[in-house]
């Protein structure tokens, strides 16, 4: 039964980091209709920015806030720069320009700190948590940082009057601009938003994975799992997608004998594809449908 | 007199066709003006080149101000609410956040709350269902939403795209009759698109007939009610 618990525990750590990951990723397919294949290296920017400052000596929970606010200006520059004129391009031309920030993103970080893998620092320390064995004080900080990060923004959206304008910027967008809702700022704000929250994800799961230009790699595709499970027009089913695909993945990997940490990956893709076929709208999506 | 809207040798295109070939028409202040014509005639067109949704040429004045080259979004905040066809409701929201959306752009939080209790005493239906989403309400009911949405711009021009449209005949006289009380109560200038001739003329004190892309004839309501080619085309009587 402990042992059970406590993996669940643990599943709930790493969900949250997916979570936000999907969170990340559904925060701009609603603005923009497109998957940010580039989310893990922003988040990975964010994260190796943070350690940058902790580095010169700045104080842990300074250099996140910080950081944050960067990532945050770092979004909405990434739209206007990039995005905003491809706005009407075809889906490809836009995939190729998530793949381009990917890569350059990448490079950039490799450049300036080179490949090797870093120590990231815990606020919270890495000693057993209420004397369990699986889950650390760091893994039950995380936990708790992210629900707070997330409840801030459920506030925002549901009950504040920027929250509906960005929801309804999102779900009609020509319906917005007939009310006198400026659609680009929505958008710009969703990509700072989600570089933002991108960022909270990489800090808090960089002293688990260590820091290095490719730590986001399997992280971002759990939070593609996440998302696809939870329904990409649904933040509120991300965030649970991501807690369950972190859960199951723990599970799976303590009691099916055979998967081990090296079959975990394909569990979320092969989740990935199951949901795809079964459901592919996700379990908390909405259907589009397109009148012709 | 200033016209509140004054619109001159407007053209628009979707694409390579052009839907508009150059009309002009004038809008007078405080009141409801019919725009008339056949399917695909371009009356659709001309509330969405007033709001900067289709790529037109030509000049648009609103109380006497250029409205070339602004955004849909800040032409709207002018003070022009448009109720496009198919309503524009927001139909995963529930009816108190759609009105809640019409003021977005206002921040006068008293007004705000003051224009939801007037807009729920137009439309006692809607107060009923405040809390349902949007989407799940009755055809009359989306529209009666959409109206209240557009009122709470507080806008000085309010654009109705086929306001009947899919509506039972008693629910089209509800709505109409609204309309005319919005009109002389709140004094807002109504430029109402229909196909429905008849039930137009009967709110508008001036009418405009367009085929493809021009204005063929203008006019009191009554002129061109009793029109015997507007009628037999549009009336069919």
């Amino acid at each position: 039964m402990e042992l059970l618990s406590n993996q669940i525990l643990a599943g709930i750590a790493t969900g949250a980091i997916y979570a936000c990951m999907a969170l990340a990723l559904v925060m701009i397919y609603q603005a923009i209709g497109q998957l940010n294949f580039a989310q893990g290296e922003m988040a990975m920017f964010s994260t190796f920015m943070a350690w940058q400052m902790i580095h010169w000596g700045a104080p842990y929970w300074a250099a996140f806030v910080l950081t944050l606010m960067l990532s945050f200006a770092g979004g909405v520059v990434i739209e206007r720069l990039l995005f905003r004129p491809l706005a009407k391009a075809p889906i490809l031309t836009n995939l190729a320009g998530f793949l381009a920030l990917f890569a350059i993103i990448n490079s950039v970080a490799g450049l300036i700190w080179d490949f090797t893998i870093k120590p990231f620092p815990s606020p919270f320390g890495s000693s057993p948590f209420l004397g369990s064995r699986l889950v650390s004080t760091h893994q039950a900080g995380m936990i708790g940082v992210i629900l707070l990060v997330l409840a801030v923004l459920f506030v925002f959206l549901r009950f504040t009057r920027m929250g509906l304008a960005m929801r309804a910027a999102a779900a009609q967008p020509e319906s917005a601009r007939l009310v006198g809702i400026d659609t680009n700022r929505m958008i710009a704000l969703g990509w700072g938003m989600a570089a933002a929250v991108g960022a909270v994800a990489g800090m808090l799961i960089a002293p688990v994975v260590f820091l290095d230009p490719n730590m986001m790699g399997g992280v971002l595709i759990y939070g593609f799992a996440a998302a696809v499970l939870g329904g990409l027009s649904s933040p509120p089913g991300a965030v649970v997608g991501g807690f369950l695909v972190g859960i199951i993945e723990n599970l799976v990997g303590t009691y099916v004998s055979g998967v081990g940490n090296e079959l975990k990956l394909p569990i979320a893709l092969a989740l990935i594809v199951i949901v795809l076929v079964v459901k592919p709208s996700g379990l908390f999506g909405r259907q589009e449908i397109k009148r012709v | 007199m200033t016209a509140m809207l004054d619109v001159s040798d407007l053209r628009a295109w979707y694409g390579q066709a052009q839907a508009l070939r150059g009309l002009g028409f004038r809008l007078a202040e405080g009141g409801v003006t019919a725009l008339l014509g056949a399917n695909g005639a371009g009356k659709t067109t001309v509330l969405r080149a007033i709001c900067n949704m289709v790529r037109t040429a030509g000049t648009i004045a609103f109380e006497g101000r250029p409205l070339t080259g602004l955004s849909t979004a800040s032409i709207v905040r002018l003070g022009i609410a448009h109720v496009p066809q198919g309503r524009g409701t927001f139909t995963t929201m529930t009816v108190e956040e759609n009105l809640q959306l019409g003021a977005i752009s206002r921040s006068d939080r008293r007004g705000i709350i003051s224009d939801t209790e007037r807009m729920y005493s137009h439309f006692p239906v809607l107060r009923e269902r405040r809390r349902q989403q949007a989407g799940t309400l009755s055809g009359g009911e989306q529209q009666m939403l959409a109206v209240a949405r557009a009122l709470m711009l507080r806008p000085r021009l309010l654009l109705l795209d086929e306001p009947s449209f899919g509506l039972a005949p008693l629910v089209v006289r509800d709505v109409f009759g609204i309309l005319g009380k919005i009109n002389r109560e709140d004094k807002v200038t109504i430029l109402v698109v229909e196909q429905n001739a008849q039930l137009a003329l009967e709110l508008a004190e001036a009418a405009y007939v367009i085929e493809t892309g021009r204005i063929v004839m203008s006019g009191s309501a009554a002129d061109i009610a009793n029109n015997e080619d507007v009628r037999k085309s549009y009336l069919g009587y």
